[in-house]
């Protein structure tokens, strides 16, 4: 153990290197009635070869998230690229909602491009947007994702979450004293995946700052569980806590201005809320029994977490600043509920649930406070660390796939799943960015 | 003479105090539940110990090996949902913490561990809470409480990997480790 140590805890790298794991998004489960929509083939206007297909990525966007589907090329009657090309009735005789059209331009030799694009409604006849985005080559893929969010929006009224990212831990076993964990952060749908940190000891519980730049973590470097925030582009990182015995669960504030943790350094695992600016220490729970996985509600005001004070993990609240004898139990009907958060709207809360003792099955649900109705979002037994997309249509989640542990996404009414794609290692501990800009 | 009824004095001690802590377990128990060269070690150890049966030095000596052979298992397996250790490593645990009081710069890590059951952080904790159990018998049994650290390493560093009941089960244990 000792040696283990000695050799892998040196090899701790902020790598920021590309791993090569292109493998497409895969859709479990749709909606019965797509919206149809036309996406053509962005036109090449320059001739020169682009790596990234645009109008195939808002395809990809937005036939993933379930409420769209996208008309196939070989059965589009025209291939307009404007506004000047295009024939409604063309795409109404195709029984098509939406029509998205655009095209590419590289000046010789730059490296920036011009992505222009139009979006009409068929059935209205009128175009609904249009812009002209600029970009390096390289951001082609943030282009397409930032169309995807137009599209998206203009048709629910929902902000698209397509240019958010995702935060998450690969575990991969070489032997059981060999073992590489390291820290990736990807695009929401598990493309450009990047390395912000590796180490041989293990890694927890990534949390993204309320602004995008900063994720705090747990990592066992040190061989304790510590507490670390590191940015995100720079790579430079700091270590939060060294409080004897468990230092975990770190998650922001919505103001960003504490983090919320769970220390043990006073016997049993308690609820903390450490502030970032003056490293003032506030407890939060007392009880002899576990507290831990906090989460703040939206408006900051309460810290919701599991406790097994009853003798299985249950869902609590508690006012910040109120006694520790002040709980709130929120969960009564199942064996277990652990891992909790509140959707925005404060009501909803996204949990880990596990029904019976008999079963011993862990899904992801959502619970009305108010009206105590339970939906059961997965079918899969052994599902955790749900994380909503920062615009509330979708929760992202770990769970097992031939034995391997991979990322799913389910929509927030359940009717869509798809998978994330992953190479190899085990997957899991999702966190889907805030709106990032 | 006085010499040797008073190290009989000694012995008897410790097996009567072996005993009450003990409890419900036998040593039989322990010894079905340790590994096979444990268990021919100290098969062929009480052959040459029955020579000398009722020799008070002979006893000694397989008390000595037997201590050995407890200190030697250094992984201990939980039930499900169970914090606590079974009773079947009591009397091994017990060497342990007798060997800590004996050899007050030894020191050891307990690190706690669970299956992939259930939620991460809380799984966290459970590893903590089972490490916490052994760390507490040792205290009892003598140990200081500087000589050991806690650490759990949760669900994050299995065993065995797999979706299996016999996978889960070995992943549930605490490992005694030298520091």
């Amino acid at each position: 153990m000792k040696l283990r140590t000695s050799l892998l805890g040196a090899f701790i790298c902020l790598c920021n290197w590309t791993a090569n794991a292109e493998l497409s998004i895969q859709i479990t489960q749709g909606v019965d009635n797509p919206i149809p929509i036309a996406v053509v083939p962005f036109s090449n206007e320059s001739g020169g070869f682009f790596s990234e297909d645009v109008s195939q990525i808002v395809i990809n966007d937005l036939e993933q998230v379930g409420e769209f589907r996208a008309l196939s090329r070989a059965n589009m009657l025209s291939m307009p690229s404007g506004e000047q090309e295009v024939f409604y009735r063309d795409w109404r005789i195709l029984a098509q909602d939406y029509l998205l059209v655009g095209k590419i331009d590289q000046q010789p030799g730059s490296q920036l491009v011009q992505v222009q694009y139009e979006f009409f409604d068929i059935n209205r006849e009128m175009k609904l947007a249009g812009e002209v985005l600029t970009g390096s080559v390289t951001q082609l893929r943030d282009i397409g994702h930032t169309i995807s969010n137009v599209v998206f929006e203009q048709v629910t009224g929902i902000p698209g979450a397509f240019t958010s990212e995702i935060l998450y831990i690969v575990s991969e076993s070489a032997g059981p004293e060999n073992s590489l964990f390291r820290l990736e952060k990807a695009d929401y749908d598990g493309a450009r995946p990047q390395t912000l940190l590796e180490s041989g000891e293990p890694i927890m519980s990534p949390s993204w700052s309320p602004n995008g730049q900063d994720v705090a973590y747990v990592s066992f470097e040190t061989d304790l569980p510590r507490i670390y925030i590191q940015n995100i582009a720079t790579g430079q990182r700091r270590q939060i806590t060294n409080y004897p015995n468990i230092n975990s669960s770190p998650v922001w504030s919505p103001d960003g201005t504490k983090l919320a943790m769970v220390l043990s350094k006073d016997g049993s695992p308690d609820i903390y809320v450490q502030d970032l600016n003056n490293n003032q220490l506030i407890r939060i729970t007392d009880h002899p029994a576990i507290d831990t996985e906090p989460s703040w509600t939206p408006d900051g005001r309460h810290i919701v977490f599991m406790s097994d004070r009853t003798g299985q993990p249950q869902i609590y609240q508690m006012e910040l600043g109120a006694n520790s004898y002040n709980v709130e139990r929120l969960t009564y009907d199942c064996f277990q509920c652990a891992k909790a958060k509140f959707l925005p709207d404060g009501l909803n809360l996204v949990h880990v649930r596990r029904e019976t003792r008999q079963s011993p099955t862990y899904q992801i649900a959502i619970l009305n406070i108010e009206t105590l109705r339970v939906i059961t979002l997965t079918g899969t037994s052994l599902d955790e660390s749900p994380s909503v997309a920062p615009n509330g249509s979708m929760i992202m989640y770990a769970t097992k796939f031939n034995g391997r542990g991979v990322l799913d996404a389910v929509s927030i009414d359940g009717r869509v799943k798809f998978r994330l794609p992953s190479s190899q290692g085990d997957v899991r501990e999702p966190s889907w960015s805030p709106f990032l800009d | 003479m006085g010499k040797q009824s008073n190290q009989f004095f000694k012995v008897s001690l410790l097996v009567i105090s072996l005993f009450v802590l003990g409890a419900c377990s036998s040593t039989s128990e322990t010894d079905d539940s340790s590994s096979d060269d444990m268990q021919s070690s100290s098969n062929s150890s009480s052959g040459s110990a029955s020579s000398s049966a009722g020799s008070n030095s002979g006893q000694l000596t397989q008390e000595q090996i037997r201590a050995q052979n407890a200190l030697r298992q250094t992984v201990f397996y939980f039930d499900f949902d169970v914090a606590e250790f079974q009773p079947a490593d009591r009397e091994t645990l017990t060497y342990h913490a007798r060997d800590l009081a004996a050899n007050p710069s030894k020191r050891l890590r307990l690190e706690g561990h669970a299956d992939e059951r259930g939620t991460r952080e809380y799984n966290l904790a459970l590893g903590e809470r089972r490490a916490n159990g052994i760390l507490n018998y040792f205290i009892v049994n003598g140990a200081a409480r500087s000589q050991i650290e806690v650490v759990s390493y949760g669900e994050e560093r299995p065993e065995q990997s797999g979706q299996t009941e016999n996978a889960y089960s070995r992943n549930r244990r605490v490992e005694i480790v030298a520091r």
